[in-house]
């Protein structure tokens, strides 16, 4: 069953100086199965919007209909607010610091106790959502939250949600404040939940090539509105009305512009960096009539330059050509094609900045 | 949570948010002081006469100012009531008996009942116009001057003020924290507005228990970059903002002080001027005899 938001209109302190306007005249559908990315500045209402999914703020006008619930500014009838939030879970920015009781084990059962589950059942849920996020059960039930890593304690307040097994699963910037592991750990953990757990999966974030590794449909806030509502693919055909907001664009698509302002065209639909790197060998195949694996998975700019750039191509891109036995000299090779590569000024125009895109997308792989 | 208005500073431009803070902060203490002394209905009529014609000049909305007497209703009431039942000075109006305990309503006790709650409400309405016209930086800073000459019996006034002002800045900020933590709690199905008054204490737990936490991260946190910009509380240092006395600055507070003069006048020197009629229960004073000469002579 699809969740229909209509009109949704909310101001903060309203009649007073501090009024502000945070959701003007709202209108989605989140159907199931969707995995909905949320892009939008601070302040664009985007949080306040997932808060209300959750009936943690009352509609001040519109309405929301959500499993069977409608969440509208009438006083009645009273909602059902504890089926709607064991059906919709939220996990919030910083999550770790909701993190309240003196065992893992008991914080994340609070969550399924609220519920008013059997004790066996409430015990079933918290082993079962505690292993779902990759933490040893036995290992860290009894230990207190707090002594827990940054990633760790993350990933204990995500498990307090999980427990309660949401059908819808919402997530304010996951992987906020987090090392690259950590957020590597809780991007795959998302993804996991998605094909296990809630169906339904709505993620806010500010960083785009995160979003793009997983959402298959993105919903642009800015200044309390909607802008655009469309296919993750689609998207950055505005990657300019984008840019103008002052939102983000994934590296890739970049690229994609970059190489398009110089006559070179990948077409739309790329977004993430694997896209990339298969438009490009592709391209580079049909150009070259060579045949280079495009599913070879992780792309080493030296073997390639090595392996399939003719000797005229790697001078005019001051690539070096080494015996690729010597080990020593390999390294260093490695580290300058990585320079010169971007830095050379010689003629050759389109395979250098091909080249150059390749090197992106390296960093990118990186 | 983010409605509470009492103490909050209301951001707009008038004549009163620009008097000097100092002068603000000794008016106010003044005001409070004189407050005490009002004994005739009429020096209150004057005083609340007043208080209105300052808000209206601050730009503050009366529906916000008054807001912040709203959470001090039952305190208000309450006291009122008390006042009424165990002030047994005065004419008995009505007496009744409770086991051995005689409980007499005295005109007197009204009276008094309402002069408190009129005094009650003019000392919350008055200092919140200092906090909704005064920020809490110029606040601390007005009082670090104004406490000044402590320093010479070695109280640290400057560390004082720096601690008040950041315990006031870090308001919002807990405000805020508070409103989050709630809401995540609530998210985990978290009951946190009903069953009775012990089931809520405990229900606030999960709320109050992360609220600390953060609260000693924050405090910390902040030690820390103060430390590291080596900021150092008892040394000299110069300020951002220094304070400058305006001729209107001086004016109101004259205009003030004048004020609090009538109000001293009205108690210990003009109702001894001339013998109060009986008016029953009704308590004339001051002024008020005056007032009610006039309304007799124009009557005839």
């Amino acid at each position: 069953m699809p969740i229909v938001i209509k009109n949704l209109t909310f101001t903060y302190s309203a009649k007073t100086p501090y009024e502000k306007k945070a959701l003007d005249n709202i209108n989605l559908q989140i159907n199931e199965g969707d995995f909905l990315g949320i892009i939008g500045h601070t302040g664009s209402g985007k949080s306040t919007f997932i808060q209300h999914i959750n009936g943690l703020i009352k509609p001040q006008e519109g309405e929301i209909e959500i499993f069977d619930l409608k969440l509208t500014p009438a006083k009645r009838p009273k909602v059902d607010l504890r089926a709607l939030r064991s059906g919709v879970g939220m996990v919030f920015q910083y999550p770790e610091y909701q993190l309240f009781a003196d065992t893992v084990e008991k914080d994340v059962a609070f969550g399924p106790k609220n519920l008013g589950l059997s004790a066996d059942e409430v015990a079933k849920r918290v082993k079962n959502a505690i292993e779902i996020v990759g933490l040893d059960y036995e290992a860290v039930k009894d230990r207190a939250p707090f002594e827990l890593s940054g990633g760790q304690k993350r990933r204990v307040a995500i498990a307090g949600i999980i427990a309660m097994q949401p059908k819808m699963l919402i997530l304010d910037e996951p992987t906020a404040g987090l090392d690259p592991f950590g957020k590597e750990q809780i991007l795959n953990l998302i993804k996991y939940l998605k094909t296990h757990c809630s169906p339904t999966i709505v993620v806010i974030s500010h960083d785009i090539d995160e979003i793009t590794r997983f959402a298959n449909r993105i919903v642009v806030f800015n200044d309390s509105h909607i802008v655009y509502d469309e296919p993750m693919q689609q998207l950055f055909k505005h990657s300019e009305h984008l840019q103008e907001m002052g939102l983000d664009i994934p590296r890739a698509v970049k690229v994609v512009n970059a190489l398009r302002e110089r006559g070179i065209d990948l077409g739309d639909e790329i977004v993430t960096a694997e896209d990339l790197l298969k438009a490009i060998i592709t391209r580079y195949n049909a150009t070259h009539s060579t045949n280079i694996d495009e599913n070879a998975g992780v792309f080493d700019m030296y073997d390639f330059s090595q392996k399939w750039l003719t000797s005229e191509e790697r001078e005019a891109l001051g690539l070096i050509t080494v015996p690729k036995d010597d080990t020593n000299v390999d390294n260093k090779a490695r580290k300058s094609t990585k320079k010169f590569g971007l830095k050379s000024e010689k003629k050759n125009k389109s395979i250098k900045k091909e080249a150059a895109s390749k090197n992106k997308v390296k960093e990118d792989e990186e | 949570m983010r409605d509470i208005s009492f103490g909050q500073y209301y951001p707009v431009k008038s004549f009163i948010h620009s008097i000097d803070a100092r002068i603000k902060i000794l008016v106010t203490l003044l005001y409070m002081v004189s407050v005490f002394f009002i004994v005739s209905y009429t020096a209150f009529f004057c005083m609340f006469t007043l208080l209105t014609i300052i808000i209206a000049i601050s730009h503050v909305p009366y529906r916000i100012v008054l807001r912040s007497i709203k959470g001090l209703l039952f305190l208000l009431i309450f006291t009122a009531i008390i006042n009424i039942f165990f002030t047994s000075s005065g004419n008995s109006l009505l007496s009744f008996n409770i086991g051995k305990l005689v409980i007499s309503i005295t005109d007197q006790g009204i009276n008094f009942a309402i002069k408190m709650a009129l005094r009650f409400s003019l000392l919350v309405l008055g200092s919140s116009i200092l906090t909704f016209t005064t920020t809490p930086t110029e606040l601390t800073d007005a009082l670090e001057v104004l406490l000044k000459p402590l320093t010479y019996i070695k109280i640290p006034v400057h560390d004082l003020a720096i601690i008040m002002s950041i315990a006031l800045r870090f308001i919002p900020g807990l405000m805020e924290e508070t409103d989050k933590i709630m809401m995540a709690q609530k998210a985990r199905g978290a009951n946190l507005d009903s069953g009775n008054f012990f089931k809520k204490i405990k229900a606030m737990l999960p709320v109050l228990i992360p609220l600390f936490v953060s609260a000693f991260r924050r405090a910390d946190e902040l030690a820390d970059a103060l430390d590291a910009r080596c900021y150092n509380a008892s040394n000299k240092r110069t300020k951002m903002k220094v304070f400058k006395l305006k001729a209107t600055d001086l004016i109101s507070f004259f205009v003030f002080v004048a004020l609090v003069v009538l109000i001293f006048l009205d108690k210990y020197y003009i109702g001894a001027m001339v013998p109060s009629p009986d008016l029953g229960g009704f308590d004339v004073q001051g002024l008020d005899i005056f007032v009610y000469n006039l309304i007799k002579s124009i009557s005839g």
